[in-house]
């Protein structure tokens, strides 16, 4: 109960159960097919119940499982049983509407595997090692998809739309930075960006 | 994957989409042959690292060499700019777990992202770095680390404190340097950063509960930014309540407004791990516990699922402890019966039948049978234990539970489900009276059509130990000789004992039970012809000579007491003489954990005049020993052998330790010697052991050791008589005596002369505890029963101050030299009280049951409750005689 707050895996899986992207944090599960064999068995005792307007939640071999749905994609987020619910929930909401911001409202698994750089840097910027770094689903889709282009690279290297994105990304990431930050130093970062230019 | 690919085929076109389609790691791997190109294109790396990573996700492996070889080739695209691919880049080096040589490659380029201008670098640079790293290289990028700790972005700053919270794990001298720097990211405006710095500085002191209590005390006033934050500082605070109330019993619990402060952030989470956090106080009053509950009660009917069973849940764990404090929320939590999530239902009814009072059984009832056709068995079989303990509360309302348990014992279920409801049946028939005749006719009913065989034959047994004992036994006959007539060999044979014990019991029936036992002797199975001849014979039912009644119920009833290992071990070594085999003479002693339960009935009759059996495997062979020496083969069946106990320092010239064996009139001193001088040889070793200190101890004789060379282990042996059957102690000098000769090392030869010499060896005791045998039952509580309270004894004892509970029971326990049962050796942390069952054999081959209550005051005095039961009065004064002196 001293412990962190912590997740011991994230999973997105397709209709059928087949894996989109997962993510284990936990010792829990050592080889591959006992993570299917969990897979397996969450999916099939979840599949039939209604997680799309609001997460449902489960419990499994001494884990409680968070899980949503939308389209042809399912979301879990899996805790051990003493974990607070609600932490492990906002964990699945983070994810699932980072994924949404990044697929551009398309939640399907066809978009979901076309774009699986993004949604496995989603993953990568959510959980640590099971500890939770961010659930704010603006900023970690920010965070995923802001960047495409160093800013360090010379301008006449970018094509007018990267540097469309790049002006973009800055002036986000100014203002994240006020919203995070005092409006002092939020200043100084916008400042700084302008000057970048 | 084979299978994926091949449905997507058979799909209309718009699955054929799937980027992944007809992926194959060997093309994949000749496809990151593009990471060598001399002009890098970003995108088409991307994409390949992408499918790599896509394969790693479906579980595929690279070996070594494969795994080396991407690695490898991953590491040139540290030159290009793009970060897209760079972030892939990170993502893969963490998936390849590099191993600790091929880091080095990588370590320069992340050293250098890691200081780079821009943040995403820095932040991810750190975290993989972490992730890969081993101690000698976190020296050198410690200082780095210890920066980003305290960086203005909180990106980084969170990156750099959660990777110390990774490392912490494995270099903890290394991460607890940094603690300056985490203390003040504490006081970060960064949420999340905040958030990450109070779990890796908690981490790093906690140990230290003073600066624990500190931190919480100066966070609680000040100011905690994000939701996550608080959850864990509540988490904090609620250790410090739980140290704190250790050391200090009465005054006013600290940290408790922080708590009852909390359930009314604005933050959901927050508020849920405050009202859990309260719940979960030790000792806490229901004072204490109303604004908790106030709160989870409003969860209760929440539109979202996850409150909903994030509150029922934790009303349900208070419900076991304090059902009182519940039972405002019954009315919500009696419309979540019907909730679409099944295991808040579950919750729900079980909170229900541990608050429910009596008047609301019946209605309760009448909403779970609707409920239980459409949930899984695993939840089924929570209800039904919640019923069964519903049940033992409220007895009178046993006829309507029983026969709910009886309706659903009916419906399709799998084998946990009913083995759970027959097991409570079971349960309820032994503890209610009233309810035994109607849960026998039910499980009776169940057995006419039971798919389970290891239920039927439980059934079968259960029924031949209470059928009888019922007021009209003969109907239960019919349901029982169906079985021999309709099922497998192995319920046919068990039903043919339980019609054995009917007859052994019920007189009028004797005549009928053996028209039934003859016509199994036709039965084309070996196992039920033999048991059915067995029976026949033994009541009588051939015409034979009947042994006595009091003989045949032992036998039938009576149930084994000795380990089926040790009678497999015991009838292999058998071999058909003239003599018999003994069945007393199979080891009781149990190694590793009880197996067999021990009722004084079945032993009694073979202990007339037989020695006491007792010795363990590792006894056996001190057995052959001892026998094997004439002067000692008189001395009857060894008792005991104790465990060695060392006579001398570790490293000394001589090395020595006593396996006291005990006898029934006398008690042999094994003296294990071993030479640890390579320039000597040891002549007529013997052990002068002074027994003036040990009254009732006479030396009988003494089998000195003739040579003892260097390293090759020798024993001689003393032996005491002392009055028989009693428990003498004592305590013995010993002294070593023996002649020395020089030994020519080169050679190996000895010389012809040799001196006398001693050696002084600590003293060795004889202690009430060596005349106890651990002997283990199955269930004390049936064992206890069974002695019954004729020579119980039963007094109190101040044990002083002790170090903790579980140092006082692990010392009793030890003094007594009994078997801990049922893991009550066991403390639980913080209990002020615990009770303890022991059982064991005392010489004489008497039987003690111990129950044993300590209590601890917060000055750490240890009182003590002991209660002994026996076979002998004399035995139970004994016991109690242990623990005074």
């Amino acid at each position: 109960m001293e412990s962190c707050p912590s997740v011991k895996n994230i999973l997105l899986l397709d209709s059928e159960g087949n894996r989109v992207a997962v993510k284990y944090y936990s010792d829990d599960w050592q080889t591959n097919s006992s993570k299917e064999a969990f897979e397996k068995s969450v999916f099939t005792k979840t599949q039939k119940t209604n997680a799309r307007a609001e997460a449902e939640i489960a419990m499994f071999e001494n884990n409680i499982v968070v899980y949503k749905f939308a389209q042809d994609l399912h979301f879990f987020v899996t805790g051990g049983d003493d974990e607070n619910e609600l932490i492990v929930a906002t964990v699945l909401q983070g994810f699932f509407d980072a994924v949404g911001l990044l697929l551009r409202g398309n939640m399907d698994k066809k978009e979901a595997l076309e774009n699986l750089d993004l949604i496995l840097l989603c993953l990568d910027e959510i959980v640590d090692g099971g500890i939770i770094l961010e659930t704010d689903a603006n900023v970690i889709a920010g965070k995923v998809a802001a960047h495409s282009i160093d800013s360090g690279a010379p301008l006449s290297e970018q094509t007018i739309s990267q540097a469309l994105a790049t002006a973009r990304e800055h002036l986000t990431r100014s203002l994240l930075n006020l919203e995070l930050a005092s409006p002092a130093s939020g200043f100084q970062v916008g400042f700084c960006s302008q000057r970048e230019h | 994957m084979a299978q994926f690919v091949k449905k997507d085929d058979d799909r209309d076109e718009e699955a054929e989409y799937s980027p992944f389609l007809g992926i194959e790691k060997g093309a994949v791997l000749q496809d990151a042959r593009v990471f060598n190109d001399p002009q890098l294109d970003s995108r088409r790396c991307s994409q390949v690292i992408t499918k790599l990573l896509y394969l790693l996700n479906q579980g595929e492996t690279f070996t070594k060499v494969e795994a080396t070889e991407v690695f490898f080739a991953v590491t040139k695209l540290f030159q290009s700019k793009d970060i897209g691919l760079r972030r892939m880049v990170y993502l893969i080096i963490k998936e390849l777990s590099p191993s600790s040589d091929e880091v080095i490659i990588v370590t320069s380029s992340l050293m250098k992202d890691m200081n780079s201008k821009t943040d995403v670098y820095r932040a991810n640079a750190i975290r993989v770095l972490c992730r890969i790293t081993d101690g000698t290289l976190l020296t050198q990028i410690e200082r780095y680390l210890k920066q980003a700790i305290v960086d203005k972005n909180p990106v980084v700053a969170s990156a750099a404190l959660v990777s110390g919270i990774h490392l912490l794990q494995t270099n903890p001298e290394i991460v607890k340097r940094w603690s300056n720097e985490v203390q003040e990211a504490v006081q970060s405006r960064a949420a999340l950063v905040q958030f990450h710095a109070l779990a890796l500085l908690h981490q790093i002191r906690q140990n230290d509960r003073l600066a624990v209590s500190k931190l919480v005390t100066s966070l609680t006033r000040g100011t905690v930014r994000s939701p996550l934050a608080q959850c864990l500082l509540i988490r904090y605070a609620s250790q410090v309540i739980r140290e704190s109330s250790m050391n200090n019993q009465s005054g006013d619990r600290p940290f408790y407004d922080y708590l009852e402060g909390c359930l009314r952030h604005k933050a959901e989470m927050v508020i849920f791990e405050a009202a859990r956090a309260i719940t979960e106080l030790n000792g806490v009053t229901s004072r204490e516990l109303t604004p908790a509950i106030t709160v989870l009660q409003l969860f209760l009917s929440s539109s979202k699922p996850v409150l909903r069973f994030a509150a029922v849940r934790t009303l349900n764990k208070v419900a076991m402890t304090h059902p009182m404090a519940v039972t405002n929320c019954n009315i919500d939590m009696e419309s979540l019966i019907s909730d679409q999530n099944r295991s808040i239902a579950t919750l729900a009814i079980t909170s229900l039948l541990k608050t429910g009072n009596e008047s609301g059984v019946d209605r309760l009832m009448k909403q779970i049978t609707n409920f239980m056709s459409d949930i899984a068995d695993e939840f089924k079989i929570v209800v039904v234990d919640a019923i069964r303990s519903l049940c033992l509360k409220f007895p009178l309302k046993y006829r309507s539970l029983m026969n709910f348990l009886s309706n659903i014992l009916r419906e399709e279920g799998g084998f946990e489900y009913k083995k759970a409801i027959v097991d409570s049946i079971v349960i309820l028939i032994r503890d209610i009276p009233d309810a035994k005749e109607s849960g026998l006719l039910h499980l009776c009913e169940f057995i006419e059509d039971c798919e389970f065989t290891y239920l039927s034959t439980q059934i079968l047994h259960f029924l031949g130990v209470e059928g009888p004992k019922t007021s009209d036994p003969s109907k239960y006959i019919r349901y029982i000789y169906n079985r021999v007539i309709l099922e497998n060999a192995t319920v046919r044979a068990s039903a043919v004992s339980t019609l054995a014990k009917f007859g052994a019991m019920v007189d009028s029936l004797k005549p009928r039970i053996f028209i039934l036992l003859r016509r199994c002797l036709y039965d084309n199975d070996d196992e039920v012809r033999d048991r059915a001849t067995l029976y026949l014979n033994t009541l009588g039912g051939d015409g034979s000579v009947v042994e006595t009644e009091k003989d045949v119920k032992d036998f039938l009833f009576g149930s084994l007491d000795i380990p089926l290992v040790n009678l497999e071990t015991s009838l292999k070594n058998y071999e058909p003489t003239e003599e018999h085999f003994d069945i007393s003479s199979v080891p009781k002693e149990v190694k590793s954990q009880p197996l067999a339960e021990k009722k004084s009935a079945g032993k009694k009759p073979t202990a007339l005049g037989a020695p006491p059996a007792a010795p363990t495997s590792t006894v056996d062979a001190y057995e052959k020993l001892l026998s094997s020496i004439p002067e000692f083969s008189t001395f009857g069946q060894l008792f005991k052998s104790s465990a060695p106990v060392e006579l001398t320092e570790a490293e000394t010239e001589y090395a020595v330790n006593v396996v006291k064996h005990i006898f029934d009139k006398h008690v042999v001193f094994q003296y294990n010697c071993t030479n640890t001088i390579p320039e000597q040889l040891l002549e007529n070793v013997v052990v002068v052991v002074d027994a003036s200190e040990a009254e009732e101890f006479a030396e009988v004789a003494t089998k000195p050791l003739k040579a003892l060379p260097y390293d090759t282990p020798g024993q001689t042996f003393v032996a005491f008589e002392k009055p028989e059957g009693v428990p003498a102690v004592g305590r013995f000098s010993n002294v070593l005596k023996f002649i020395v000769k020089e030994v020519d090392p080169s050679t190996g030869e000895a010389e012809e002369d040799g001196v006398e010499d001693e050696y002084q060896l600590e003293d060795s005791e004889i202690v009430a505890a060596d005349y106890m045998l651990k002997v283990g039952v199955s269930n004390f509580r049936n064992a206890w029963e069974s002695l019954g309270p004729d020579f119980e004894r039963i007094d109190e004892y101040g044990l002083g101050p002790r170090e903790s509970l579980s140092e006082a029971v692990n010392a009793v326990v030890n003094l007594l030299g009994m078997q801990p049962c049922e893991g009550t050796e066991v403390v639980a942390a913080n209990s002020r009280s615990h009770s303890c069952l022991l059982s064991g054999v005392y010489i004489g081959n008497v039987k003690v049951l111990v129950r044993l209550s300590f209590g601890v005051d917060s000055s750490k005095e240890v009182a003590m409750k002991l209660a002994v039961r026996s076979e002998d009065e004399s035995v139970s004064d004994a016991i109690h005689e242990i623990v005074a002196n």
